[in-house]
């Protein structure tokens, strides 16, 4: 970033500088956007208690599959438990488990990052570890390991963290690869500095701004995943609320209750949609290369 | 060009290695002893034994992997618990619907992909360029298992103009309507991937000097858009491309489930209801050995669109 800005003409640069203000009121309107969505979702996780009208597993059949009304306001499912109430609940396992996946994969994503890009003879290895990993589709591995596991909130974390880690690693590899080369890091082995030293004081950082990005995006994945594998029964085991598993109680019923499949699916894109826009914009900010290629 | 495919292929290697280690080593972590499905429950010890030393239960895991790999190698991926037929008969079956599923979604994903990105392309920030933005924004953020819970809702159960499940194989025109829901429900999400690269890649390419020059002998726009400007704009979009035939042949797992389609997705959904690890481990494998084909002709063709990579 900082060569290609020595490069830049003096027209370039006042025209670049103009660029940069147009970008930020862009961006601040999409990182706020993005980020007013995200944060909705994590009030409605930690607040679900006094947010949710009904408790989500009182089940009351003569109360089953009636319409959104005044006191059910997003209608009741097949065993008359409350939708909105169970929507609200289930807001609590998407934001656990994808920030659970999140903090997972990107610990040892960039654990594995670091020291395959700062240790060449490590490198082939583990990327090619990585590689094979990456070989299966993401969704896929994670239900082969729910098999191997067992279902649970538990076992989804780990078995998405493990689809997750190779491209938080490939991330952090590619920017480590590029900054090992730098001057600073050069003078930093000639005055003697440890491996160590040099890895966190001068290589982790840099690293940060992809990070950040790629955890708004795993963040968004690991939602849409937790729901997919509640939906086919390999995630939250119910009677615990999940968006996935709303989704599929209300599978049986698209003929007569189109709120069981309608509403859990809104709050699941408004999450991810949030996600990304927020992860867009953030990409922008912290990389002005990728402004045109957005 | 040949040398290229040699070291391409050699680099696959390692990575089938790994892959099998990986199927190999999950099935061994899932609570149980194997030899277990294959007696009755109250079998005596002895019985249980000699099952286990049928199965090669008894030897050391690394002496287990070696073996088994070589028997994956030769074509043989074992016995599915349920299904009481070779892992690979009963994988053969389901995979003519997931490929069909995947090659109309692609069609679908590419038809409406491109177009979208080389026109908002054309004019970045314009009104194209605003809608496209929102279908792409919707298209990667909507979970598609619930894009297809609505497109039943909306054309099977309210419009009933499709059927609403199932793989209807009476005549080729049912079973295409069977996929057609399933395909858009898929490729939407793609369409919306490609879109988003071909955009990117086509302002890329159009920066360059190139094009400039092109633009300023007074070439028509149509030709430097299609002769100068999609052709070196093509490679990262092959790549996506590439990338999405993975994901479609593989990852319609979910999907699979929401139209009831008797594919590869809803076969390991099943398996994994019943525990049939054989099944789970055969597709895994499988399905990853598919992956590695489509990146492996995914590089070559790169090659083949941009001659300098061939001498990298």
């Amino acid at each position: 970033m900082q060569n290609g800005e020595a490069n830049v003409s003096a027209t370039a640069q006042t025209s670049k500088r103009v660029s940069l203000l147009n970008r930020l009121y862009g961006l601040n309107g999409r990182i706020l956007f993005g980020g007013a969505l995200v944060l909705f979702i994590v009030i409605l996780a930690i607040a679900a208690p006094l947010l949710a009208t009904h408790d989500p597993l009182r089940v009351r059949m003569s109360d089953r599959l009636l319409p959104p009304s005044f006191d059910n306001w997003l209608g009741t499912d097949n065993n008359g438990r409350d939708v909105y109430s169970r929507i609200v609940y289930g807001a609590r396992i998407s934001v656990l488990v994808g920030s659970a996946v999140v903090i997972l994969s990107t610990f040892f994503g960039t654990l594995i990052g670091l020291i395959a890009g700062y240790y060449r003879r490590m490198d082939g290895p583990m990327m090619r570890f990585m590689d094979a990993v990456m070989t299966f589709p993401s969704i896929l591995l994670a239900i082969a390991i729910i098999a191997a596991l067992g279902a649970s909130a538990q076992n989804v974390i780990i078995a998405l963290t493990v689809s997750f880690v190779p491209h938080t690693a490939r991330v952090v590899r590619g920017k480590v690869l590029s900054v090992r080369e730098e001057t600073y890091v050069e003078s930093a082995r000639a005055i003697g500095l440890g491996d160590t030293r040099i890895i966190l004081r001068y290589i982790l950082p840099n690293t940060l701004a992809p990070l950040m990005v790629q955890a708004t995006f795993i963040l968004a994945l690991a939602i849409i995943a937790e729901a997919g594998l509640s939906y086919i029964g390999a995630g939250t085991p119910p009677p615990t609320p999940s968006w996935g598993n709303i989704l599929a109680d209300g599978r049986a019923f698209l003929n007569n209750a189109w709120w069981m499949t309608t509403f859990p699916g809104i709050f699941i894109m408004i999450s991810v949609l949030g996600l990304n826009i927020l992860g867009d914009g953030l990409r922008d900010l912290l990389d002005p290369r990728m402004e045109n290629n957005r | 060009m040949i040398s290229y495919l040699i070291r391409r292929l050699l680099g696959t290697i390692p990575i089938v290695l790994i892959v099998g280690a990986i199927a190999f080593f999950l099935v061994q972590l899932s609570p149980g002893d194997p030899a277990m499905f294959y007696v009755s429950a109250d079998a005596p010890p002895s019985e249980i034994e000699r099952v286990r030393e049928r199965l090669g239960l008894d030897q050391p895991i690394a002496t287990r992997f070696v073996y088994w790999f070589g028997q994956v190698l030769q074509g043989d991926l074992g016995v599915s618990f349920h299904q009481n037929r070779p892992v690979l008969e009963g994988f053969l079956a389901a995979l003519p619907v997931t490929l069909w599923l995947a090659f109309f979604s692609l069609v679908i994903a590419i038809a409406i992909g491109i177009p979208v990105g080389l026109f908002s392309a054309l004019r970045p920030n314009g009104m194209v360029d605003k809608f496209a933005t929102v279908f792409v924004f919707v298209g990667v953020s909507m979970p598609n298992f619930w894009l297809g819970m609505l497109l039943v809702l909306m054309f099977a159960v309210t419009l009933g103009w499709m059927p609403a499940q199932g793989f209807n194989t009476a005549n080729p025109w049912e079973a295409f309507r069977s996929l057609v829901l399933p395909a858009i429900t898929l490729g939407y999400s793609q369409a919306a991937l490609i879109a988003r690269m071909t955009r990117a890649s086509m302002l890329e390419v159009m920066r360059q000097d190139y094009v400039q020059t092109a633009r300023a002998k007074g070439l028509r726009v149509p030709v430097v858009l299609g002769k100068h400007a999609f052709g070196n704009a093509l490679n990262p979009i092959v790549t996506i491309i590439g990338l999405a035939v993975g994901s479609l042949a593989a990852g319609s797992a979910v999907v699979e489930v929401v139209f009831n389609l008797p594919g590869i997705g809803r076969l390991v959904v099943d398996s994994v209801m019943r525990r049939d690890y054989p099944m789970i481990q055969g597709i895994l494998l499988l399905t990853a050995g598919m992956i590695i084909v489509v990146n492996l002709i995914t590089d070559l063709l790169y090659a083949v669109l941009d001659p300098r990579i061939r001498y990298d």
